[in-house]
């Protein structure tokens, strides 16, 4: 990545000798891998329902799950962009949906039973890194963040008019200044 | 030495890097004592402005102390002196550059030639912020080599904190910018949309320059709080209806000026349905900004009325009322911001104790924690509108 990164870089312009501390966190990684999931899942289940309806019981239902496929899309680029947390809730609800479709499969004649109870666990376990992830990002950047901020090596002080002679005495203070010509434009009435 | 670098959307980090050295005779080397974060570095962190590479260097609003100068820049600058440096690099010498146009200086831009092909003619090279202007490494950094360092500088009189004069490199005169192009006369509304670090400037320009009334619209307390101390009537946008309340306060004429200091991130909510519209269709590349403020303001200038635009926009946009501009014959100004050509007055009114920009920070934290502020900054946490960074 650095190598790449410095070979593009103007001749006398800093390179990247070492890397160090950066803005994205665990809780974003982990947001980013399950919207790549979701987008690797939900292709499959838009170009191969078929695939999917054989193996779980589920023939004639290619129509809901390319459905499906295309929410999964949908939540997966939203996880990965800078509306993580939404991306996360998308998924949440995506999981209820997916739970609710495969308790339907898993009648007594489905002789696929096995697999969607197969199917059923793997929506738990994902359920639950999407339960992980969407805490951790509202812990990191929702706007009452729960982990600690840098703390400010000189705190501020004073009055946050930043007008030091107080406001009455600044309204009309820069009257003084003469607009170019080119930034005027009303015409002042005569 | 470190410097924040970024290496993709949301991804900035504090990487050791080479040290820059003299690479022309014009430029100079200056250790950092001092630098921000802009929202329009939030821009960058999103990944909303073409062109940026993983491994450029961020930042634009800097200053320092001089510690190498090449032979060109030795009349101008010396070891030692203290300068601020304009986010707008400029030449001084070229066709705009004379008539005070510095942020679209025509030698700068060390990729005009790619540049004016996707602008057309393009702008000056600018700091930290991405090929098509120029690809400067920034300076949230330990150094900065300053191109052009004989023009782009404002010395530092001694007297005055870091904090007084950071912000001559941007916000401050962009603020300025912003109000003067509203050609402010005595009778006037000025509405200024958003409370960030660059609407508090403009609300503070606005009332220095003496309008009647100053009306700031946001939705966040605590920058609503801060308009409010600096003079502004505040409207919060996810309480207040803002058309009607800003014909309201306007004897339903409408304000005369607008400002817009939001820019291509309009915030998204249920309540403004056409930001929800803007934001898919920025997700799947078919508009690159949400022009929500654009669209309000149109419609609630008052005829032959000013549409300043400090807020930044990226390229293409959906939806806005061209033919309301034309009815209603609005002048719209816009641009980055000149700034050398305001600091000399500024940095005036700053030493007489007129305005004094510090007001606008509430955190001020070490260069290894830069990155954590950008999301800091980004979420509204902790009460934040400005950040420093001292390296
Ligand atoms: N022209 C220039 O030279 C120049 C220089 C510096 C910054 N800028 C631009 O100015 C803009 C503001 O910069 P900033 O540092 O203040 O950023 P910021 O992100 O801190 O502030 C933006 C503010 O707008 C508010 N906002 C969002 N949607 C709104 C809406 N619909 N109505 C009213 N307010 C709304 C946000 O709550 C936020 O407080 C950015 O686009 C930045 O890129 C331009
Ligand atoms: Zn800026
Ligand atoms: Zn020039």
């Amino acid at each position: 990545m650095n190598l790449r990164a410095n070979s593009a870089r103007m001749k006398g312009d800093p390179r990247i000798l070492r890397s160090g501390r950066g803005s994205l966190g665990a809780a974003d990684r982990l947001g980013r891998a399950l919207g790549w999931f979701s987008i690797g899942l939900g292709l499959v289940q838009l170009l191969a329902p078929r695939q999917m309806t054989r193996s779980l019981g589920m023939q004639g239902q290619e129509g809901l799950v390319r459905a499906y496929g295309a929410r999964e899309v949908a939540s997966g680029v939203l996880s990965l962009s800078v509306d993580r947390s939404m991306g996360l809730q998308s998924r949440l609800l995506g999981d209820a949906a997916d739970v609710a479709m495969l308790l339907a499969a898993l009648r007594r004649d489905n002789p696929k039973r096995d697999n969607v109870m197969l199917a059923l666990a793997m929506v738990a376990g994902v359920t639950v890194l999407d339960v992980v992830a969407s805490q951790a990002l509202k812990a990191r950047h929702g706007r009452e963040r729960a982990q600690p901020v840098p703390r400010s090596v000189t705190p501020h002080r004073g009055d946050r008019s930043g007008f030091p002679q107080g406001l009455a005495r600044a309204r009309g203070a820069a009257r003084d200044f003469v607009v170019p010509p080119d930034f005027r434009s009303s015409p002042r009435p005569v | 030495m470190r410097a924040l670098v970024w290496h993709g959307k949301e991804d900035i980090r504090c990487d050791t890097v080479s040290d820059p050295t003299i690479e022309d005779p014009r430029d100079a080397i200056i250790k950092v004592t001092a630098c921000a974060i802009c929202g329009s570095d939030l821009h960058l962190f999103h990944n909303l402005i073409p062109a940026m590479k993983p491994g450029d260097i961020m930042g634009h609003e800097t200053m320092g102390e001089v510690v190498e100068v090449g032979s060109a820049a030795q009349g101008a600058l010396k070891k030692g002196d203290r300068i601020v440096v304009p986010f707008t690099i400029n030449c001084g010498s070229c066709e705009q550059c004379r008539r005070g146009n510095f942020s679209v200086c025509e030698t700068t831009n060390r990729n005009k030639e790619m540049a004016d092909k996707v602008f057309g003619h393009a702008g000056a090279g600018l700091f930290g912020y991405s090929a098509l202007t120029g690809a400067y490494p920034g300076g949230q950094a330990e150094y900065l080599r300053v191109p052009f360092a004989d023009q782009t500088h404002i010395k530092v009189p001694d007297g005055l904190t870091d904090e007084q004069v950071l912000f001559l490199s941007d916000i401050l005169p962009t603020g300025w910018q912003a109000a003067v192009a509203c050609d402010i006369e005595p009778e006037d509304t000025v509405a200024i949309w958003g409370c960030g670090p660059v609407g508090q400037m403009a609300i503070r320009s606005a009332v220095l320059l003496g309008a009647k009334q100053v009306i700031a619209i946001d939705r966040l307390p605590e920058r609503l709080g801060m308009a409010a101390a600096g003079g502004a009537i505040t409207l919060n946008f996810e309480e207040d209806n803002v058309i009607e309340r800003l014909n309201e306060l306007t004897g339903g004429k409408g304000p005369q000026k607008c400002i817009d200091a939001v820019g291509l991130e309009s915030h998204v909510s249920l309540a403004q349905p056409d930001t929800l519209l803007d934001r898919a269709k920025q997700v799947v590349m078919l508009e690159n900004d949400r022009p929500h403020v654009l669209r309000e303001m149109i419609y609630v200038c008052r005829p032959a009325g000013i549409l300043s635009i400090p807020g930044v926009y990226s390229g293409l946009i959906d939806k806005v009322p061209m033919g309301l501009i034309m009815n209603k014959g609005l002048t719209i100004r816009t641009g980055q911001t000149h700034v050398k050509r305001w600091t000399d007055d500024l940095l005036r009114r700053i030493q007489e104790g007129q305005i004094d920009p510090s007001f606008v920070i509430t955190h001020s934290v070490g260069l290894q924690d830069g990155p954590e502020m950008y999301n800091v900054f980004r979420n509204k946490q902790d009460g934040c509108i400005k950040v420093v960074l001292k390296p």
